[in-house]
């Protein structure tokens, strides 16, 4: 039945379901909080609709079988609109279901065949379904929705002024397959106009109804704008058609204005917005990228050409400073395309909060600022998964039980707050929780414990302490549950944050909350440098990390023979000083520190002086990474390529401090 | 659809089969096979990197793309010499690594038949041979076959040899 000629097609359909079950993820939690889906629901039914046509199209039938059976849930929330809905119920099933669909959906990723088998959800669905039914309405609609339904749709059909149209289409004789046939005409229909009923209903998931559409046709109900001729020119194409009979019966009602046409003027409007994007593949991304680098080097290459010292070339000098204004404005184009708002990623976090509020009993509320906040696309996937460990950290160890919080005098609804930020050429992003905050005491006795303690314990800032829990194997919970506990996780996050070039702190006041502070870079690929050089070599350091740069005078050097280290004193501080000759290995202009230049760098609030030969000036460079066979090398961090085409190291300065 | 991609496969397998190039290092001629190589360029600026094997000299800009550069005279141990504007960058691709092979510089292409090329000899195990797959006879000379996974990978060939230096 299924035939994988055609790869792009599941391709597109992966990403198509994904995206709409993420979609339909959020929506459904909006409804929940709303207390009312009523808002969202006509976005729910495109969602269904438009997966089960493709599932059914792609031949994955019990997915479609079971986007049907969800349709149907929300086709009676819909036309009903029944009070006291249990929504937690509700949005409970749809997870589960959007759980299941995203897991088929990876089993399809990965060329098999989807596995699960959706009969228990379905069932489910079935029942809570029936539920709803019992509970609210005192008409019993039985188990074919199909005319009962169409009657209850008539008066909302007639009021959004369209025409409504009952179709009998009879195909030929042994052409076989009828059930398909029929959904591709519902397929076919539902461009055009609003489908109201159909039967026999179960077309796709049933072969049996093949046979019953053979013997006494496919009836179909329906509502368009468009006139007799045009639903009767369109239905004429049909293949295999044998007869079809079209009657109106019921006109549209012109004068009439309803908010239904709203809605459809919406609809419209929102699919203008979907047309005017396309997905394009990330590496053809960073092809463009990596190609608009070589283009700024290349630039460089012409218009600082050694050949062209000492002559006076007027208008060279205009054409190429407006060459350099357009490469400019295609580098930051280019940027601007690869940058992201951080909304999925923290929408994502809703779903986690409220299955960890299930879990552990507890309320939670989840507030989001800022979530408009673009960044990178490379940061963004290497975000996505601390955020969630610190999300789960903040609800279960964080925040307290309702009782507790209650007893304290705090609301019994603890609160998790997501925030983002640009400041300057990085992005910071906090997870805060109102919670019962962390123990020093008791981080600081563990440590003790585990021989963490590098210097005297009056010395440590509040902020090294709970540095600690980042330490591999730290946990101060006694218990392990499901979510946390077992001491892995904070250092992962905090490596998964310092591989993207970002640091975390966390302030906590014990008793009122815990703050966990990311900051981040902007981007990844692109930054700003200074040059500078000691002898024949020229390394790139970050501008972020300067603080100044200075001669050193001869008497502000401070030698300490027993640790052969040496040190400055600047304005009353004293500083270490780091020679990058020695660092690198290589061969300097000069080793007397009055003699080079001394400039002065920052990480993680530590100050620390860097001895060159020469400032040579500020650049942006393209940050390139090290050849793999290179592999890491302590204090660089990456490379570039210089506007003379040759190759210039970047420093990594807290890697750089660390290592000597 | 699957058949035709094999025949064109084995076609260009063909074109490369049994070609040789060859270079010079000291008096000694080289050969590695013709399907690692990709390119032949000229000594470029060499950007030293710190913390590397000395036979590594550093890293260069092959058109945006960043490749290490080996010296294979420091490689096999000879004395090195100064570079003139007869040496050669040789870029092999060896499995997904891209590497410049500076050499004296670059003879000819050169098809040796497989039945003209025969094992290493087994005595005489010197540092050297760990590298030569094969000896290929061409005439009445020989042209030393180069085992390209081996120059590049081994993680323990580099470790080895850092270890070495470093005791040195």
């Amino acid at each position: 039945m299924r035939n994988f000629e055609n790869e792009h097609m599941v391709e597109m359909y992966v990403f198509e379901a994904l995206e709409l079950m993420s979609q339909l993820e959020m929506l459904a939690l909006t409804g929940e909080r709303g207390k009312s889906i009523e808002t969202n629901i006509h976005d729910i039914f495109r969602i269904m609709h438009t997966l089960k046509s493709s599932s059914a199209m792609m031949g994955f039938e019990s997915l479609a079988a079971l986007f049907h059976a969800m349709e149907d849930v929300f086709f009676y929330l819909r036309e009903n609109r029944p009070e006291n809905v249990d929504y937690s119920t509700l949005t409970d099933i749809v997870l589960r279901f959007t759980d299941l669909i995203m897991n088929e959906i990876n089993q399809i990723q990965a060329g098999n065949n989807p596995v699960g088998d959706p009969a228990c959800l379905m069932q489910e669905i079935g029942e809570f379904l029936s539920q709803l039914k019992n509970q609210s309405s005192p008409i019993d609609l039985g188990t074919t929705r199909a005319f009962h339904a169409g009657e209850s749709n008539g008066e909302a059909c007639h009021t959004q002024g369209k025409n409504r149209f009952k179709a009998f289409i009879l195909f030929e004789d042994g052409c076989e397959m009828e059930n398909i046939r029929a959904f591709s005409v519902l397929h076919n229909l539902e461009k055009v106009v609003e489908i109201i009923d159909y039967s026999p209903k179960d077309i796709i998931e049933n072969h049996q109804s093949a046979e019953v559409i053979r013997k006494s046709g496919f009836e179909v109900e329906f509502c368009s704008e468009l006139g007799m001729d045009d639903v009767k020119a369109i239905l004429s194409e049909t293949i295999f058609l044998k007869d079809l009979k079209l009657e109106l019966i019921e006109p549209r009602n012109k004068d009439d204005i309803s908010p239904g046409n709203d809605d459809t003027g919406r609809e419209d409007t929102k699919l203008t917005v979907k047309q005017s994007m396309i997905s394009v593949n990330v590496s053809k991304l960073d092809k463009l990228m990596d190609l608009v680098g070589e283009l700024v080097i290349a630039q460089a290459m012409v218009i600082q050409n050694p050949e062209l010292e000492g002559l006076s070339l007027n208008s060279f000098h205009k054409a190429s400073s407006q060459l350099q204004k357009l490469t400019n404005e295609l580098q930051d184009a280019v940027m601007s395309m690869r940058m992201v708002p951080l909304s999925a990623t923290f929408q994502k976090m809703h779903r986690i909060v409220r299955d960890m509020g299930k879990k552990l009993g507890k309320d939670l509320m989840l507030e989001l600022i800022g979530e408009e906040t673009e960044v990178d696309k490379h940061i963004i996937e290497r975000l996505s998964d601390p955020l969630i460990h610190l999300v789960r950290n903040a609800a279960d160890h964080g925040i307290e039980p309702a009782e507790e919080r209650v007893r304290i005098g705090k609301s019994p609804a603890g609160k998790i707050t997501l925030e983002a930020r640009n400041e300057g050429g990085d992005v910071w992003i906090f997870v805060k929780d109102d919670g019962r905050g962390m123990d020093k005491g008791k981080i600081l006795q563990k440590a003790k414990e585990k021989g963490l303690l590098t210097k005297p314990e009056r010395e440590l800032t509040d902020r090294e302490i709970y540095g600690f829990i980042f330490l591999p194997g730290f946990s101060t919970k006694d218990k392990v549950t499901e979510f946390s506990g077992r001491g892995v996780g904070m250092d992962v996050v905090n490596k998964n944050i310092e591989e993207i070039g970002g640091t975390v702190y966390v302030d906590s006041i014990y008793g009122v909350g815990t703050t966990v502070s990311i900051k981040i870079p902007l981007t990844l690929a692109i930054i700003d440098g200074m040059k500078v050089r000691v002898g024949k070599s020229v390394y790139i350091i970050p501008i972020t990390s300067i603080k100044e740069s200075f001669k050193a005078g001869a008497s502000a050097i401070i030698r300490d023979e027993a640790s052969n280290s040496e040190m400055i004193m600047l304005r009353g501080d004293c500083y270490p000083i780091i020679r990058l000759h020695e660092f690198f290995g290589t061969t300097p202009d000069t080793t007397n520190l009055d003699e080079g230049i001394m400039v002065v760098v920052e990480t993680d609030g530590r100050l620390t002086c860097l001895f060159a030969d020469e400032i040579l000036g500020v650049q942006q460079v393209v940050v390139k990474a090290l050849p793999k066979y290179v592999k890491k090398v302590n204090g660089i961090s990456g490379c570039t390529v210089m506007g003379n085409g040759t190759v210039s190291l970047i420093i990594d300065v807290s890697g750089l401090i660390d290592s000597s | 659809m699957a058949i035709s991609r094999d025949s064109g496969a084995e076609m260009e397998e063909d074109t490369q089969k049994d070609k040789y190039l060859t270079f010079l290092l000291d008096k000694d001629a080289y050969a590695i096979e013709i399907r690692y190589v990709t390119e032949i360029i000229g000594i470029q600026p060499i950007t030293e990197v710190p913390e590397m094997p000395d036979f590594i000299i550093g890293i260069i800009n092959l058109r945006g793309k960043i490749i290490p550069v080996m010296d294979v005279r420091l490689r096999f141990k000879k004395k090195p010499m100064a570079y003139n504007d007869r040496t050669c960058v040789i870029v092999i691709d060896v499995r997904d690594t891209t590497m410049g092979l500076i050499v004296d510089n670059v003879s000819e292409v050169l098809s040796i038949p497989d039945e003209n090329i025969v094992p290493p000899p087994e005595m005489n195990r010197g540092y050297e041979n760990t590298f030569i797959k094969a000896i290929g006879k061409v005439g009445s000379e020989v042209r030393l076959i180069l085992d390209c996974e081996k120059l590049i990978g081994g993680k323990d060939a580099v470790t080895s040899e850092a270890t070495e230096n470093s005791m040195r």
